[in-house]
């Protein structure tokens, strides 16, 4: 293990798998703290997956299980001792389709602090006002935060989202392809977000666009396939971490030839 | 020109296809087939509609008509309006004393008196009354020195109008009802059942009337073996004591057993593990059997209900525990619980429906910022499943409302003239009188149960329709 201050994130030969299927094997990678990290690479090769366990919120799907070892700030998430809801209060996530609750904007925002047991309106309303400031939101609400969050576009809705997790003050953003479901205007939009927002944060984003990548993060990490055949002509997939490099590296001078394939379009 | 046309089949495969003239020819049988099964459905529908209207007009065909009554006195004369069913308290004491004075006597000597039967006419109205209500003027005078006013005040705060209204009927106006025509009949054809009065009967002591069945009073009145009098007040208390509780009972073990099934059961058993395999097994082999339970006879679950609540528990459902002491395990918690069994089943389908259906995105929003299992399924699964819930509760109510065969196993009465004041009453239902009414041979009682009828539909559109709002209530605050 190396020195805390620098990573938020350390995997150590992490193996994640759905019931018995192997989804993605050894991945072993440093996450920078204060960094925007991308995770790239062709649909089904695990990034949500490696994502997903940065918080535990695989512990959700019945089946899922990770082995190897997953540290935050030197503590193994995934201890004995570690409770999964203290986890995500810190380590927050956004999620690919925009999912405010069906309830109003400032319910939606005052939510989180809310579970914690903040009350007392004075203080739920600073909140909700710094993080719609924080999420680039509040001039465009600041008039009706009692109208629903899902009265809002998609742009807005997954600000609102961005809102919701900021408030409670998390350490860490992972956000699972924020972006694909929003039109180019609002796709910036969160763009520019993520660049304030990590001044504050450590944020890992999965995306599919390589060009978000390359304008946003400071690393990326590219996931690839394998394949194997078996017997009964079953083929077995599983993901693994192809490649782990400084963004602006990984782009200009990729180490491996398959990197360098799928940067310039050539699978996906 | 011709040589281009040739020169394509050649290029081309030849065509499976079925050629124009074939196609053409399948085309109208296909349409064909379309249409007569557009038309069966039609009748189907048409066939429903035309059921259920018939079952209404059926219903109100028999809930009013002419009737021909009989009486010695008409009721004009002893209660205003000769409505009687209507009267107060004072109103029938007042007809009671005018016409029947003595009578008066022996209704508070047969009802009111403490003292033995041979010194009622020698003690004076303090020591036979003892703590019923009277007049301060009549307490030294003995029952012959009473004023009609003493002896009517006497009555009226002391006896129940029921007993009144029957004594009013069966002994001063004697009304008798002779005879009980339909609705349809008393409309379309009135000038033969005019004529048919006027050669059968004498004016002089009867009267062709037309009577709504269904009126207030019929709302208001207790049971009584005189269809003219008799009421569903005791039957409608019955009712309602019995859906409360078995709703306040049903629902929350329901949803909570929903709760558990999917939230909770679902994700205790590891599938990783044998353990967990057996879980998830057993799991299944609840919920199939939950199904299974839904469809088992409402008499079964009568038989249940009077071997466990009626029979075993009968230290609690009669009440023993806090002190009643005159009823037995036949009381309306007994009742309740069975009905309560009876439509979980209704309850947790439709609850884990509900709940499957909130979306998963929601239950990872909450989760992704930190809220436990509960905090998410309390915010955010439980108000999102909330109309589904309803109405799954209300399939359930409805149920309850109608259910007779479980009654009569569990116990109700056939004949309760005091009404249910509590869990630990003996009890009617409403679907118990109109059984009781319909077996029997007279007009008048068909008449009555085709009133209770209508009394029990428009109680299950009132809770459907306050479903519905609830329901809608749910849906916008989700929305907006
Ligand atoms: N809930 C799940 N249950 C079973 N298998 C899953 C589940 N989620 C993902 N997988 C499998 O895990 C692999 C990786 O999926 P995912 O992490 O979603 O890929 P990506 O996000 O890179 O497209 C895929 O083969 C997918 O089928
Ligand atoms: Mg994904």
């Amino acid at each position: 293990m190396t020195e805390n201050g620098a990573h938020a994130f350390e995997l150590q030969g992490v193996n994640i798998y759905y019931g018995s299927k192997m989804a993605v094997n050894d991945v072993n990678l440093m996450i920078p703290r204060q960094k925007i990290t991308a995770f790239i690479g062709p649909s089904g090769c695990g990034k949500s997956t490696v994502l997903r366990s940065l918080n535990r919120m695989n512990d959700l799907i019945p089946g899922a299980r990770v082995q190897g070892g997953v540290f935050f700030g030197g503590q193994d998430l995934y201890a004995e001792n570690v409770d999964p809801v203290e986890v995500r209060r810190r380590i927050g996530m956004v999620f690919q389709k925009p999912n405010p609750f069906p309830k109003s904007i400032y319910d939606n925002v005052a939510y989180g602090p809310r579970l914690l047991g903040v009350r007392g309106k004075a203080v739920l309303d600073e909140i909700v006002e710094r993080s719609l400031k924080g999420a680039f939101l509040w001039d465009e609400v600041r008039g009706d935060l009692k109208k629903s969050g899902l009265a809002l576009s998609g742009g807005q809705q997954q600000r609102l989202c961005i809102a919701r997790t900021i408030a409670v003050e998390p350490e860490v953003i992972l956000m699972d392809e924020p972006a694909s479901a929003l039109d180019p205007i609002a796709t910036q939009a969160i763009e520019e977000l993520m660049k304030v927002l990590v001044q504050q944060f450590t944020i890992v984003i999965v995306t599919h666009n390589m060009q978000q990548a390359q304008r946003v993060s400071d690393y990326t990490a590219f996931y690839s396939i394998r394949k194997k055949e078996e017997q009964g002509g079953v083929e077995n997939r599983w993901g693994i971490l192809a490649e782990y490099a400084p963004t602006e590296r990984l782009f200009t001078n990729p180490a491996s030839e398959e990197t360098e394939r799928y940067i310039r379009g050539e699978f996906g | 020109m011709s040589d281009l046309l040739t020169s394509v089949p050649e290029d081309k495969p030849m065509s499976l296809m079925p050629d124009e003239v074939v196609f053409r020819r399948g085309l109208a049988g296909r349409h064909l087939r379309g249409r007569v099964w557009k038309i069966f459905f039609m009748m189907a529908i048409v066939l429903a509609l035309l059921s259920l209207v018939a079952l209404f007009l059926n219903v109100v065909n028999s809930a009013a008509g002419l009737i021909v009554v009989q009486y010695n006195i008409d009721p004009a004369e002893v209660v205003p309006n000769g409505d009687l069913a209507a009267a107060t308290a004072e109103q029938l004491a007042a007809g009671i004393v005018e016409y029947e004075p003595n009578r008066a006597l022996v209704l508070i000597r047969d009802n009111l008196s403490s003292v033995p039967v041979d010194q009622f006419s020698a003690s004076t109205m303090s020591q036979i009354l003892g703590t019923h209500l009277y007049p301060e003027s009549a307490a030294d005078k003995t029952p012959r020195d009473l004023e009609p006013e003493e002896r009517a005040a006497i009555l009226a705060q002391n006896l129940s109008v029921d007993v009144m209204k029957q004594f009013i009927s069966d002994d001063i106006i004697g009304l008798n009802v002779l005879e009980t025509h339909s609705l349809f009949e008393s409309i379309f054809d009135r000038a033969a059942i005019e004529e048919h009065f006027a050669a059968e009967f004498d004016p002089a002591t009867t009267r062709l009337e037309f009577r709504l069945w269904l009126r207030p009073s019929f709302l208001t009145s207790g049971q009584s073996s005189d269809p003219v009098l008799a009421g569903i007040r005791t039957a409608l208390i019955g009712t309602i004591w019995i859906v409360a509780i078995t709703v306040l009972v049903a629902f929350p073990i329901g949803v909570g057993a929903a709760i558990y099934l999917e939230e909770y059961a679902a994700a205790f058993g590891n599938i990783n593990t044998r353990f967990g395999r057996f879980m998830q097994w057993f799991n299944r082999f609840i919920e199939t059997n939950v199904r299974n339970l839904a469809g088992v006879p409402s008499i079964i679950y009568g038989l249940l209900g009077l071997a466990i609540f009626v029979r075993a528990a009968a230290e609690f459902t009669s009440g023993r525990f806090v002190g009643v002491t005159d009823s037995n395990g036949r009381t309306i918690i007994s009742a309740s619980l069975t009905m309560a069994l009876l439509i979980l089943p209704v309850i947790i389908i439709n609850a884990q429906e509900a709940i499957r259906a909130v979306q998963s995105s929601i239950r990872e929003a909450s989760y992704g910022l930190g809220a436990t299992k509960w905090q998410t399924i309390w915010n955010q699964v439980l108000p999102a499943a909330m109309p589904g819930i309803l109405t799954g509760t209300i399939l359930g109510m409805s149920r309850a409302i109608g259910e007779t065969a479980p009654l009569v196993i569990v116990g109700a009465s056939t004949a309760t003239f005091l009404d249910p004041n509590g869990p630990f009453s003996s009890f009617t239902a409403l679907p118990i009188q109109i059984y009781q009414w319909t077996a029997r041979p007279q007009a008048e009682f068909r008449a009555i149960a085709a009133a209770a009828i209508i009394v029990l539909l428009v109680l299950l559109l009132l809770l459907n329709a306050t479903a519905i709002l609830l329901r809608q209530y749910f849906r916008r605050k989700l929305q907006t």
